[in-house]
């Protein structure tokens, strides 16, 4: 096996994304993506089973995609890397069988990892960046997953600060765009209904940010409130026969998730004495959030790194990537006897990994 | 050689002749959960046990259910990757079928029922009458039914038809229905080499779910203020 440049085909099925990615070493060779969203849409979010479907429906395709697109033969890969967790069991099973057969199929070996930390990864193959400098605070917000962490080192060193008690902050806003009688996926359209609304217009509380919180849930959030506290607002004001101004609640909603991101975020920079941000997760997208990070952090003299929005949503190329970094640390490969871990935590960056073979 | 996958109960893998349809390697696990878990196990430990290297597969066999849906689609992404790995073609197999293979060959005569356990108080039930180019000609089903239907009952059209009246079938001495509890990866790759000679290949994409997935539309909002 190439350790030095090693060329890696990663697999992600973790939830309604079939993700394939090949890197060579910190270069990024293709990113293919098959979205199963629209699917999705009329359930008002991301039913597991239809994304399992999904997933197996898209695999060979997608596999065959982005193997024309890098160029390469599969005989020519190093090693196969697949998600194991966390993410939706089922959706997680179909990359987890593909990915070994895939690999006894080459004779390659196969890396095991954690989804969390290739979101982290995605920065490494961003193309024409500076190398990742660590520690770095990293802030992961999708719609399954909403993580604050303390990054040492990626390969063996993450540490989860806190994450969310309740809704996803990409959950959040789906919730708040069908409040709203918007469609699926509620980010976009939220985005879409506040242009001309007023942040400030309407105070919505900040999830775990009173003093009482900080002790226990410093870094950890909570969006249910949140949403209820929309949904009471707008019926107080319907019931009064009042008109809503729904950019001004849009405005003012998403101005209130965004605030909690980033002061917990910058206040974990602060704390731990981080001067760096790494921003990943679909959530990115939303442009207000990215605004008011660069704005709040600058100001802070923190520096904030956001990879292109195709390696922040849910990709493989972020998976291929972690274990690119893992193969040139000179870790082993995983054996082939582990499964799907829907709540995989945080500090198992690899799973299974094989021990080292004496010699 | 073909390399059979079928995840649709336990987990079975095998390594098939096609030109003889000897069974040269297999690998079984009977449990109904953790395919994802042993089906990289089972696919190394059947290639060996058949003295198989990846590069001699030329075929690959899915057993494409029907089957509980979580366990069933494993194996066939595992045999789709296998596939794609050596740019070698995907057999699908009605997993029932390969079943009904068994016991036709055993009993060429007799027409059989193939019952699964398909969850949820139901089996999945499918119907022959007997050989056709050596692969088993079902005559209904795959479909579900309550475990405690009569599992004939999905020759109903045919009994009143009259069209199974004059074989066992439909009569009242009809053969015993025992529960399928496993499927073979070998009769899967046997009856994808069937199916491959005859040029009778099913063109068959989707799993075998027989199910809707799990998933409802959200209704009205509902009001959170008391
Ligand atoms: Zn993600």
């Amino acid at each position: 096996m190439n350790r030095a440049e090693p060329l890696v085909l990663g697999i992600e099925t973790s939830c309604d994304e079939t993700g394939i990615g090949i890197v060579r070493g910190r270069t990024l060779l293709a990113n293919t993506i098959a979205s199963s969203m629209d699917e999705h849409a009329r359930y008002g979010g991301v039913v597991p089973e239809v994304a399992a479907r999904a997933h197996l429906e898209a695999l060979q395709p997608a596999i065959e995609k982005a193997v024309a697109d890098a160029g390469v033969r599969l005989v020519d890969l190093d090693a196969i890397a697949v998600t194991s967790g966390p993410g939706l069991a089922g959706a997680l099973m179909v990359g987890v069988g593909a990915a070994k057969a895939l690999a006894i199929s080459l004779g390659l070996p196969l890396y095991a990892v954690n989804h969390l930390v290739g979101h982290i990864a995605a920065d490494i193959v961003t193309p024409d960046s500076e190398p990742l400098e660590y520690p770095t605070i990293a802030l992961l917000v999708s719609g399954g997953h909403t993580s604050l962490l303390h990054v040492r080192d990626l390969t063996t060193d993450v540490e989860l600060l806190g994450e969310t008690i309740d809704d996803a902050a990409g959950e959040a806003f789906d919730k708040v765009a069908r409040i709203l009688g918007l469609p699926y996926p509620g980010g976009p359209q939220i985005d879409r209904a506040a242009v001309g609304g007023d942040p400030a217009a309407i105070r919505f509380p900040r999830g775990l940010s009173r003093a009482s919180d900080l002790e226990r849930h410093r870094y950890d959030f909570s969006f249910s409130g949140l949403k209820t506290s929309v949904a009471r607002w707008i019926e107080q004001r319907e019931g009064a026969g009042e008109e809503i101004p729904i950019a001004d609640v849009a405005a003012s909603f998403r101005e209130a998730v965004v605030d909690v991101l980033v002061t917990k975020a910058l206040d974990a920079c602060a704390a731990r004495g981080v001067p760096r941000l790494l921003l990943g997760g679909g959530v990115i997208a939303n442009r207000r959030l990215r605004e008011v990070t660069l704005e709040r952090a600058a100001a802070r003299g923190v520096t904030v790194r956001i990879p292109p929005l195709s390696l922040c949503t849910d990709n493989g190329a972020m998976i291929a990537a972690l274990a690119a970094q893992l193969i040139q640390s000179g870790r082993e490969p995983s054996t082939l006897a582990f499964g799907a871990d829907s709540t995989l935590p945080v500090t198992e960056i690899q799973v299974a990994e094989r021990e080292p073979v004496a010699t | 050689m073909i390399l059979a996958i079928d995840s649709s109960l336990g987990s079975s893998v095998a390594v098939v002749d096609p030109a003889t349809g000897d069974v040269l390697g297999r690998a079984d696990s009977e449990t109904t959960r953790g395919h994802a878990e042993i089906i990289g196990d089972l696919i190394v430990r059947a290639l060996h046990d058949a003295g198989a290297d990846p590069a001699d597969i030329t075929h690959i066999a899915a057993g494409m259910g029907p089957g509980p849906f979580t366990g069933l689609r494993i194996g066939i992404a595992a045999a789709r990757a296998f596939a794609v790995g050596r740019g070698v073609p995907v057999i699908p197999v009605v997993s029932h079928d390969a079943a009904a293979l068994e016991r036709l060959e055993a009993e060429p005569e007799r027409p059989c029922l193939i019952v699964t356990d398909a969850r949820r108080r139901e089996h999945a039930v499918s119907a022959y009458d007997g050989l056709d180019d050596g692969i088993p000609h079902r005559v209904a089903g795959p479909e579900l039914l309550p475990q405690d239907a009569d599992p004939w009952s999905i020759l109903a059209e045919d009994l009143t038809t009259g069209r199974a009246s004059d074989d066992s079938a439909g009569s009242v001495r009809r053969p015993a229905t025992e529960q399928t509890l496993a499927i073979s990866a070998g009769a899967i790759g046997r009856l994808a080499a069937r199916q491959l000679a005859a040029g009778r290949i099913p063109d068959l994409v989707e799993p075998l779910y027989l199910r809707a997935p799990d998933a409802k539309v959200p209704g009205a909002v509902k009001r959170v203020s008391t």
